[in-house]
């Protein structure tokens, strides 16, 4: 049978799914964590604790007051050491909750048993407001809150959700490996998000170089009614949610609208996940998985991980040194992750991954002139016209970046990846975006 | 008479006939009132086409300035390449008083060269200071910082701003800066402010920018300002030109006197000035630097 | 850890196409058109195609570092690809003073004057050709005769007449094989008089089949421009055997494989999209057959070529592909 996928673009850079083989391990809880209060899409939280606070795991420590928002919870028992700004991924300094460790003490009301609950009591309501009280987010990246994708506007209905568990950046294993070791869980978060959808209809679209994964899966979701586990080609950006969304149901989301708008609600495996945790469980989204990788490294592994973390304990764990030969350290995939500034850096619920670069890949060739081979237009899997919008950036023609459609960009970096010039597509593509959007906002203000 | 050359004559010279109709009709049909003066201001301006001024280019600050004209006020319009000498003659032909504006220069307000703010991190993509800004905080792990990309040097269009390639940092050169501007909305950083050129061209000035605690200031760079008020203190009674807000000194140009008290009260060497303070400090460590001292 | 860590945005992968790779490979897919036109024309054929690589580089390197007085690229393939396929269009027995010339025209003027690679509207290699073609029109049309005196030195070439030329100047009449077996034969494998590189079909299939393999070129402009300039002369063969030739005549003979697989795919001068490319090589198939039937050229590949470069800005804008999410109804 041939797999499905979209129809037009793409690329294939070399997996390096080399940390595959590497069961979850339970990272050790440092002295210190620093929860960082805008790590979700959307307004950042507002803090409710003050220095010398006692907190333990699970107490809500920042609220979401905006629409698109999400609350931030203690990922630790401990005192609170401060609210204060501190370096983020980029390296800019953004306010943080910092908490001094006191043990591993948990909020009452919180299931930690690992049985598993297959009854689903709670009403659609219900759920909505426990997956918004326990500040559940997208884990594959964005980390858009999941409750108001839920929360769907008058007269709209879905009728399909569609689990992204296709992992189609390179190196990254973290939902690999949730796939093989939660699998009930996830299959029973998914029916949860079913019912919250009113669907009848759950399709999971997993990478063809899962068979363990797409076999456990389908194995076990055979006694479901409705969910379907669907493989699908190894083609990047096969995870992104438009394409995703056409590759599963052939339906095309217009440019600038949602997946609501075709009848689906997409979320992230980890996501169902941590929807199961939050509404069967009572367990606010306080850790995650992260894939831990390099291909230098003597050691790679998949952790769960409390948030505020920093990234080295991981390398800590494994007993990997980080010497000079690391040139990169990208949180993230390779394809669309942020390159940060050091491995002091902590884990927030967005990251998926922490990857390791050499030298020889840290590094972009040299810029040459544009032979308009077209590559960059074939591998759009927008459609765009990428050698354009980067000519069009580069001169601040906003104007023109916008109608060259600059803000259905989907920042995949099939382009960048394809060009044998080595030129900086999308960097300019997204600077001429980033300047659409100013002015399209500014626009609408008046 | 050769039948070719009387064909040829008459079938050009009514095509010719027939083409001078149409231009007549059409260039009389579609033709726009302009006010001829608009025509005559725009001459009269440096033609850079700068943007300086706020319009678009030249002919759009001409337009500007006989519409203002006709209502008698000229208050505000300013040609900043052409500088006074343009406005007044425009003043004269147009029959309105301009009033006079002191002459103004570009000022970096960042001091973080390669030795004061070493690199802990390397950059490598386009070089355009609008995009590192958009990735991270800096080489030199400083958020309010100049990137040193020069995306200054790329907006001027009189070539009165360069990178030293030293210290990693753009230097203006007064006696080229026309004070358009277009250096201040480049830098995505606002790091460039148009300062009054001063007496002599003497101008002091705050080249740090960094808003945060000055512990956290001072890692990222040996220059910051730091927020400690001494220059404050330091500044003659009478004037007052410096206030401290956010952890960061701010000497307002207008009313400095520029006597560089303040310099040598700084720990930090953050005041930078276009000369050499009377009473320097003997510490090795708070070397001012002078660029483009006249 | 010690060092400065290396920060950039997104992409951090980089996919393993190079321009060196990708131009270093249209290199090897000419060389079985190579090798045959050595073993038609013998010292002559390598004699031109040396000259005319060494050339074309020497001009890039010379022109770059002394006139534009920047680091040259003239080991990036791209000099290299435009002085053998200078080179496959002209004659063996050119002069290499002709060559020399042609040489510059095409990477002083065509190419390096517009702003260097990627930046020329028309292939440099052709406009070279062009310019030789008006200029030294006695040399460029005297073609020697295959396989005769091919690697014996001092005799003057035996020159015979090209199919085409013998069709434009007699028309059907004076090729009285038209139809036979034999004649095909000799044009797939090159025994016919004609440029250096032009003649073999066969070698020039094969290495347009390796481009397409390697994913260097896409199956649309080869394709389709055969096939148009096909369809064009067919119609008239259709209506008139006996006035016009057949269309895998004029496939076959010529220039219009070289053309087709290596001229009109050159990437900087067609356009970008499939739809774009279509377009593209249905007009230079068309403008082709029209003038190898009624122009005063007895060859109008590379004239179809070059008038087609110049609307490619346009049929790029005229082709942009489809837009994801654009043309859907609004829900």
């Amino acid at each position: 049978m041939r797999l499905k996928t979209f129809p037009r673009g793409g690329v294939h850079p070399p997996e390096n799914k080399i940390s595959v083989d590497q069961a979850i391990q339970v990272l050790s809880i440092p002295s210190r964590v620093q929860l960082h209060l805008g790590q979700h899409l959307g307004a950042p939280a507002v803090a409710t604790v003050s220095k010398g606070d006692c907190v333990r795991v699970g107490s809500r420590i920042a609220e979401g007051k905006a629409f698109i928002s999400a609350h931030l919870h203690s990922s630790v028992s401990g005192t609170v050491a401060k609210i204060d700004d501190v370096i983020d991924a980029s390296g800019y300094r953004r306010p943080a909750v910092v908490i001094d460790v006191d043990g591993d003490e948990w909020e009452a009301g919180i299931d930690r048993s690992p049985e598993l609950i297959r009854e689903i009591k709670a009403d659609a309501e219900t759920i909505v407001e426990r997956i918004k009280a326990a500040g559940v987010v997208g884990l594959g990246g964005a980390c858009f809150p999941t409750h108001v994708k839920y929360m769907f506007p008058e007269g709209r209905k879905a009728d399909t959700v569609i689990i992204n568990a296709v992992e189609c950046e390179p190196y990254l294993t973290a939902d690999h490996r949730l796939m093989l070791e939660r699998t009930d869980e996830i299959l029973v978060g998914v029916q949860i998000l079913m019912k919250v959808a009113r669907v009848e209809r759950a399709m999971i679209g997993v990478e063809a170089n899962k068979p363990d994964a797409i076999e456990t899966m389908s194995r076990k979701a055979r006694s479901l009614p409705g969910i379907e586990v669907i493989p699908l080609k190894v083609q990047y950006p096969q995870g992104a949610e438009k394409q995703l969304i056409k590759a599963l149901l052939n339906r095309e989301v217009p440019s600038g609208r949602l997946p609501l708008d075709v009848g689906c609600v997409v979320n992230n495996v980890g996501t169902a996940l941590a929807v199961y945790e939050a509404v069967q469980k009572n367990k606010p989204l306080v850790e995650r998985v992260v894939t831990f990788t390099g291909s230098h490294l003597p050691a790679t592994g998949n952790f769960l991980v409390r948030l505020g973390v920093p990234a080295m304990e991981m390398a800590a764990h494994l007993g990997v040194e980080i010497g000079d030969d690391t040139a990169k350290v990208i949180s993230g995939g390779p394809m669309m992750g942020k390159a940060i500034s050091g491995l002091e850096v902590p884990v927030t619920k967005g990251t998926s991954g922490i990857v390791l670069l050499t030298e020889k890949d840290a590094r972009r060739s040299p810029v040459q002139n544009c032979i308009r081979c077209g590559r960059c237009v074939s591998a759009c899997p927008m459609g765009l016209e990428p050698w354009l919008l980067e000519k069009l950036g580069q001169s601040d023609r906003f104007e023109e970046c916008d109608s060259s459609g600059a803000a259905d960009c989907i920042e995949c970096g099939s382009c960048s990846f394809a060009c044998p010039s080595s030129r900086s597509l999308l960097d300019f593509i997204r600077y001429g975006k980033v300047n659409v959007m100013r002015i399209r906002a500014a626009r609408r203000q008046k | 008479m050769n039948p070719v050359i009387v064909y040829s004559v008459v079938v050009l010279g009514l095509v010719a006939a027939g083409a001078a109709v149409i231009l007549f009709v059409v260039a009389n049909k579609f033709k726009v009132d302009e006010d001829p003066r608009i025509d005559e201001v725009a001459e009269m301006l440096p033609g850079a086409n700068c943007g300086g001024c706020g319009y678009p280019g030249c002919r759009g600050l001409a337009e500007a300035l006989v519409r203002a004209a006709d209502k008698g006020d000229l208050g505000g319009l300013m040609c900043p390449p052409g500088g006074n000498e343009t406005m007044a003659r425009i003043g004269e032909y147009l029959g309105t008083a301009v009033e006079e504006a002191g002459p103004t220069v570009a000022v970096v307000r960042c001091g973080g060269s390669r030795s004061k703010a070493p690199a802990n991190l390397e950059y490598d993509g386009p070089e355009r200071c609008s995009i590192a800004h958009s990735l991270f905080a800096g080489e030199n792990g400083c958020a309010y910082g100049c990137l040193g990309l020069g995306d200054c040097v790329t907006a001027c269009d009189f070539d009165a701003i360069h990178m030293n390639s030293e210290t990693g940092l753009p230097e203006v050169d007064e006696k080229k800066c026309v004070s358009c501007g277009a250096c201040v909305i480049a830098c995505p950083r606002n790091l460039i402010e148009i300062h009054p050129l001063g007496k002599k061209g003497r101008r002091v000035w705050v080249a740090c920018m960094n808003r945060e605690p000055g512990g956290v200031a001072r890692k990222a760079c040996k220059a910051a300002c730091i927020g400690c008020g001494r220059c404050v203190k330091a500044c003659p009674e009478k004037i007052q030109a410096i206030t401290l807000e956010n952890n960061l000194a701010y000497i307002d140009p207008a009313k400095c006197i520029a006597c560089g008290l303040c310099i040598s009260v700084c720990p930090t060497g953050a005041i930078l000035a276009t000369f050499e303070p009377v009473k320097p400090k003997p510490k090795a460590d708070a070397g001012v630097t002078a660029p483009s001292a006249s | 850890m010690s060092r400065n860590l290396v920060l950039s945005l997104s992409p951090h992968e980089k996919g393993g196409e190079s321009v060196h790779k990708i131009m270093w490979g249209v290199v090897i897919a000419l060389s079985p058109a190579l090798l045959a036109s050595f073993y038609y024309f013998g010292w002559n054929a390598m004699r031109v195609v040396i000259l005319g690589m060494v050339f074309c580089m020497a001009t890039e390197y010379l022109v770059q570092t002394f006139m534009m007085k920047q680091k040259s690229t003239f080991m990036d393939g791209s000099a290299a690809v435009t002085g053998l396929l200078l080179s496959f269009n002209v004659p063996a027995s050119i002069p290499w003073w002709q060559l020399l010339v042609g040489s510059i025209v095409a990477i002083g003027i065509a190419k390096l004057a517009f702003g260097g690679l990627g930046k020329n509207p028309f292939n440099p290699a052709l406009v070279g050709r062009a310019f030789m073609l008006a200029s030294f029109p006695v040399h460029m049309t005297s073609w020697p005769k295959p396989l005769e005196n091919a690697w014996s030195f001092g005799v003057d070439a035996v020159t015979a007449a090209t199919p085409l030329g013998k069709l434009s100047e007699g028309g059907v009449s004076v090729l009285p094989e038209l139809g036979s077996l034999d004649l095909y034969k000799d044009l797939l494998l090159g025994r016919v008089g004609g440029c250096i590189g032009e003649t073999a079909a066969l070698a020039i299939l094969i290495g347009g089949i390796y481009m397409l393999f390697r994913g260097i070129i896409t199956w649309h402009i080869p394709v389709i421009y055969l096939a148009s300039l096909a369809a064009t002369i067919g119609i008239f063969w259709v209506l008139d055997p006996g006035k016009y030739a057949d269309p895998l005549f004029h496939v076959l003979a010529g220039g219009a494989m070289l053309g087709a697989w290596f001229m009109a795919t050159d990437m900087v001068t067609s356009p970008m999209t499939p739809g774009g490319q279509v377009i593209f090589a249905l007009g230079g198939g068309v403008i082709c057959g029209l003038i190898r039937l009624f122009g005063a050229y007895p060859e109008g590949c590379s004239y179809s070529i070059l008038i087609m470069n110049a609307f490619v800005p346009l049929i790029d804008r005229a082709f942009p592909p489809r837009r994801f999410g654009r043309e859907v109804k609004h829900g």
